[in-house]
């Protein structure tokens, strides 16, 4: 065998490749036409002052929805004050929610970590609210959270912790909180079953020396589980962060339009659709997506480090 | 003593766990019985069987045409992805090829995709095809997070199946669609069973799209449906149909999750730790 033919693949390999494209085609056609090409038009509209209702007559003008200087004063949606308060609507919810989520979906997956009676029960219990519509959760929750008849005051007023019923989702220092309550309520299942899986993977023996050298729990959980499952922590962490930073739903049915809770797509979504301003709307769109991507990089990179440091 | 008080209080946070997760269904089971006046008053407990609120739902909100839009929806999307999945995933998990990485990279970078980041490009791709205001645009632009993460799925599944059973298959002169479907998808099922769930219950939730590309009840979907019923007035919502609604919705995937939560389980893991 000479060493052209061990350096060029083997007719049976090129054929394998061949039919691989092949089979890729389909799926890469789809992905192209319903993310590449819509994320394009997207990115397009945020130059121009196209309007959602006559897309073809837009003209091009550069910049201006993100911003510019018109006699004297700023315009487009980085000078918007509305776009700055869903930033950081957006990142006090992404923080807050995520941060409570880690802590109790750790507590929920240490508990299901522990053999007991009816453990699959409260596993698949605890599914439920991940599974459900958004929108459900957020009107069930908008009903218990009612100024007048909701239940949630009712305890509250019940138990003497409150003088007077409070209006969760409309008065503007509570309704993010409110928010906030709800996807912590949704998403905890969440956290708490990823962490669940590592927790499983975990190898037994450390644990048997632990107990044999009667080391106290608490420490074993902050020396020996901890730091094993961290990696899987980090990921699950970013995932569910880089959920957030998109929120949509749950913030729409909650509290509507509000100014208190409206976040990043909230906003867009208004500009874009309410407002009919698809080049307005879809530079806060396009804005929206360099965040994200930004968090995705970021992931990536962190991701690698982890792969290769180890 | 120390013993029995650890023990009780284990059971305690369980119990507080069990309460913190149903509760708020509960209460909706509840709320969906009240009528009227009993709306206004915090019970724990039914008062009585009036099955109104569902009668009204089905006969007035036409809910029960919501519901089969919902599946319909669901089940094309589910179907089109398994089957890009699965045929993406045998080229992205069995054969060695420059550019794999990247692309599997690709696939996971367009799973973080905000919706909203795609909204008015998606909106004039949907016009477009004359789609607007009809099911099938909804199928066409839920791809766009069903598919990566089927191909994710899919893909980590397939690349742990044995080699020699498609060398064994390949000596026998079977084609690649051959092996595919004779020899992995017998053995997939499991992957499919899951993935497939996942992409179901993220095509019944889906809001935002379903929300903006369509107009008229007849396309509504469950979501939507359940967002925008309405009372005479603003401030009148009506608390008992949107509970009876909700609760209906919740129940088949309540089931599912019961049924398959394990399958749920690994899959979520498998999309979500390994990437």
């Amino acid at each position: 065998m000479n060493a052209r033919s061990q350096l060029r693949p083997s007719l049976l390999t090129r054929q394998r490749v061949r039919t691989a494209w092949l089979f890729l085609t389909p799926m890469l056609i789809v992905l192209a036409l319903v993310a590449g090409w819509p994320l394009a038009r997207t990115i397009g509209f945020s130059l121009t002052d196209a309007n959602l209702s006559d897309l073809s007559n837009a003209r091009f003008i550069g910049f201006e929805n993100y911003l510019v200087y018109d006699s004297g004063e700023w315009y487009g949606v980085l000078a918007d004050g509305a776009w700055w308060n869903a930033v950081w609507n957006t990142l006090k919810f992404a923080v807050i929610s995520v941060t409570l989520e880690t802590l109790l979906g750790l507590i929920v997956a240490l508990v299901l970590n522990t053999p007991f009676k009816g453990r699959g029960l409260v596993r698949a219990a605890v599914l439920i609210p991940w599974a459900i519509p958004a929108i459900v959760s957020a009107k069930m929750w908008g009903w218990m959270l009612h100024d007048q008849f909701g239940i949630l005051n009712h305890i509250l007023l019940s138990m003497g912790l409150i003088a007077a019923p409070l209006a969760w989702t409309a008065s503007p220092g509570l309704a993010l909180t409110a928010v906030i309550m709800v996807d912590v309520w949704k998403t905890t299942p969440f956290m708490a079953l990823l962490i669940l899986a590592a927790l499983q993977m975990l190898p037994t023996d450390c644990y048997e020396a632990a107990r044999i050298d009667g080391v106290h729990p608490v420490k074993v959980f902050f020396k020996v589980t901890l730091p094993l499952i961290k990696p899987a922590l980090m990921v699950a962490v970013i995932f569910r962060l880089l959920d957030a930073l998109r929120i949509f739903d749950l913030i729409y049915v909650l509290t509507a339009n509000s100014k208190d809770t409206m976040s990043m797509s909230v906003y867009a979504r208004q500009q874009l659709v309410d407002f009919q301003a698809a080049g307005y709307g879809s530079a806060a769109s396009t804005l929206l997506f360099l965040t994200v991507a930004l968090c995705t990089v970021l992931y990536i990179t962190l991701g690698r480090v982890r792969f290769d440091g180890r | 003593m120390k013993r029995f008080m650890s023990r009780l209080g284990f059971y305690l946070l369980v119990a507080a766990i069990m309460l913190y997760t149903v509760f708020p269904f509960y209460y909706a089971i509840v709320t969906s019985f009240k009528t009227g006046p009993e709306l206004f008053s915090a019970d724990y407990f039914p008062l009585r069987w009036n099955w109104d609120n569902y009668i009204s739902v089905f006969r007035e909100q036409s809910f029960a045409h919501t519901i089969f839009n919902s599946v319909q929806v669901s089940f094309a999307v589910v179907a089109v992805s398994l089957f890009l999945g699965v045929t993406a995933a045998f080229a992205l998990g069995r054969v060695q090829f420059r550019g794999r990485g990247l692309l599997l990279l690709t696939v996971l970078g367009v799973s973080m995709f905000p919706q909203v980041a795609v909204l008015s490009g998606m909106f004039e791709l949907i016009r477009c095809l004359g789609l607007y205001n009809h099911l099938p645009g909804l199928v066409i632009s839920y791809l766009i997070f069903t598919l990566p993460f089927t191909v994710w799925v899919l893909t980590t599944f397939m690349r742990d199946l044995p080699k020699e059973l498609e060398e064994a298959a390949i000596m026998d002169g079977a084609t690649p669609w051959d092996i595919i479907i004779k020899v992995f998808l017998p053995l997939m099922w499991p992957a499919l069973v899951t993935t497939g769930l996942l992409a179901f219950i993220a095509a019944w939730n889906e809001f935002l799209f379903a929300l903006t590309f369509t107009l008229s009840n007849t396309q509504r979907t469950v979501p939507v449906a359940i967002a925008l019923i309405s009372g005479a007035s603003q401030h009148e919502l009506p608390w008992g149909n949107i509970m009876a609604a909700s609760v209906t919705v919740t129940l088949p995937v309540a089931g599912l999750v019961l049924i398959f939560q394990r399958r749920i389980v690994s899959g979520l893991t498998a999309g979500a730790v390994k990437g």
